[in-house]
């Protein structure tokens, strides 16, 4: 296994804001890695060192071998990077942003590899307009184009679909998991789990500039407690009587709630009803949830509102 | 193709998509000499024939007005993400900046090319010989030159792509405060002497020695210097300021 990026004791303060305050990642080649972390966390900060655009003040980062700060050259002609807003050219047409890039990155052969990328982005039909005229959807996908230009092996997307419709959410993914399939590496930002659960290889959880878990989705998920059956109840004496039937259960006095933990297979699910049964506890509602990274993440930040119960 | 090619051909397709900055930096000198000559020139005694007299001042003023155009471009490129791009790739810095002062220059030649071609329809008539013109032709280079790089830099240090728009109002002003359309001698007091002192009005005595047929040393030797003392704090205050914006 190769290592695509190596970042370690990563510092940035802007005044005496410390928005990154010790990060160490590493990312294999050839996988998905995703930086997962609400509004404010520090990834697009982490981005912008990553990709050479901020200097670091302290902490080494090495990207694709070459370190960011003494073989920036090296660093900038290896790597692509679709920031957080579009960065296209709004008064060339959608070619002529493609074919900037391809003179930019001395491409030989550049219109063959136009047409290549705007056929895979669907855009071939919206190459001769100006980009002014493009739907938000269609600029991420011009932009993600842009930045395809000269096959760069690792590629940073800082948060790609946010502000996009689910259809154009899905698109984007498919593109993604077909960079993979090339061999790209990708170090992917967003805010939203599901997305993070759905492309990467590793996750690493931000939190104010801290790394607070790092690992697969599946390890991540195995952190916190596994699934659960969430049960209702009618009255706060129903609810009492089930909280000290199951142990280790948490309950929200509030929606008259309870959450019992379980792994979610049917003979535990089979128990646990006749127990209710048995106690003549009635339940207005009943559901079964399986661990997402909503609840790693609700769990590692702490921000979380649900009560223990004793 | 090297980096600043890149980014001149782009600016060039920029300038031809959105041709209102280009009809304004035309226009707008061509519109002021037709003022000037026709409205107002008999007015002025300027001891010759007035359009003589003031074609050296609007060429300088064409230059001056193309400089709103690349101060705001270079603004909007600066707001939009299109620059972080440029910077992740490896372009080289000073390209994306001397495509703007290429582009300048080309939009500043139209402009002056225009207000010589409007000067002689209204009677303009020079004992320039061709190597005066070739000087004439070196100075307004010059001069599109160093203010182009004073744009750029007011384009950077501002904020918004208005904000660039605005903060080239003193260099379009300037020329009014010289030689350009009437003597510094018939002015005011004060006014006066800042005429006589400031950048524009050797450029503009030079220029107009030249086509006259008497160019003066002294003054070009102060309207090089000048030149090159303005492009130096551009070039110098423009890198400075595109480092710091990352």
């Amino acid at each position: 296994m190769t290592t695509a990026i190596h970042v370690s004791g990563l510092r940035k303060a802007f005044g005496d804001k410390t928005v990154l305050d010790g990060i160490d990642l590493e990312v294999a080649a050839g996988t998905v890695f995703s930086l997962l972390g609400p509004n404010g966390a520090g990834k697009t900060t982490t981005v912008n060192v990553l990709t050479t655009l901020m200097r670091a003040d302290a902490g080494t980062v090495r990207v694709a071998g070459h370190d960011v700060n003494s073989e920036t050259k090296a660093v900038r002609a290896t790597i692509g990077v679709t920031g957080q807003f579009a960065a296209v050219d709004e008064l060339l047409t959608g070619r002529e942003n493609l074919q900037l890039m391809a003179d930019l990155r001395r491409v030989a052969d550049g219109g063959r590899v136009i047409d290549r990328l705007l056929e895979r982005f669907d855009l071939a039909e919206a190459a001769p307009k100006l980009v002014s005229t493009y739907s938000g959807g269609m600029r991420r996908k011009l932009d993600l184009a842009m930045t395809l230009v000269g096959d760069p092996s690792i590629i940073f997307l800082d948060e790609p679909t946010t502000g996009l419709d689910p259809r154009s959410r899905r698109t984007m993914w498919d593109i993604i998991r077909e960079l993979l399939a090339d061999g790209v590496t990708i170090f992917l930002t967003t805010q939203y789990l599901e997305e993070a659960d759905q492309l990467a290889d590793r996750i690493a959880v931000l939190d104010q500039g801290r790394l607070v878990a790092q690992g697969t989705p599946d390890e991540l998920k195995r952190l916190v407690p596994g699934g659960h059956v969430r049960l209702r109840f009618a009255k706060p004496g129903d609810l009492d009587a089930a909280a000290r039937l199951f142990a280790g259960s948490t309950r929200d006095v509030e929606s008259l709630t309870l959450r019992v933990p379980t792994d979610g297979d049917t003979e535990s699910l089979r128990v646990l009803l006749n127990q209710l049964h048995d106690n003549a506890i009635a339940v207005e509602d009943f559901s079964v949830h399986t661990p997402d990274l909503d609840d790693v993440f609700l769990a590692l930040t702490g921000r979380t509102n649900v009560e223990l119960t004793k | 193709m090297t980096d600043s090619m890149i980014m001149v051909r782009r600016n060039v397709k920029h300038v031809v998509r959105n041709p209102t900055t280009v009809f304004n930096a035309v226009l707008f000198p061509v519109v002021l000499m037709l003022m000037f000559v026709y409205v107002l020139g008999d007015a002025f005694d300027v001891g010759e024939n007035y359009v003589d007299y003031a074609t050296p001042g609007l060429m300088l003023l064409a230059i001056c007005y193309g400089l709103s155009g690349t101060s705001t471009a270079v603004a909007s490129d600066m707001t939009k993400g299109v620059i972080n791009r440029f910077k992740a790739m490896d372009v080289s810095r000073g390209a994306v900046l001397s495509g703007h002062v290429s582009t300048t220059i080309a939009t500043n030649l139209i402009a002056v090319a225009a207000i010589v071609g409007v000067a002689f329809a209204l009677g303009f008539r020079s004992p320039a010989g061709f190597l005066d013109w070739l000087g004439v032709l070196g100075l307004v280079l010059l001069t599109s030159f160093a203010t182009a790089w004073l744009a750029v830099a007011l384009g950077l240090a501002a904020k918004t792509v208005e904000g660039a728009g605005m903060a080239t109002v003193p260099l379009i002003m300037l020329p009014f405060f010289s030689s350009a359309i009437v003597p510094a001698d018939k002015m005011g007091p004060g006014i006066k002497q800042f005429a006589e002192y400031q950048p524009f009005t050797p450029i503009i005595e030079t220029m107009r020695g030249l086509l006259a047929g008497t160019p003066s040393a002294g003054n070009a030797i102060a309207a090089i210097a000048w030149c090159v003392g303005l492009a130096l704090v551009g070039y110098l205050w423009s890198t400075a300021t595109f480092k710091k914006r990352a």
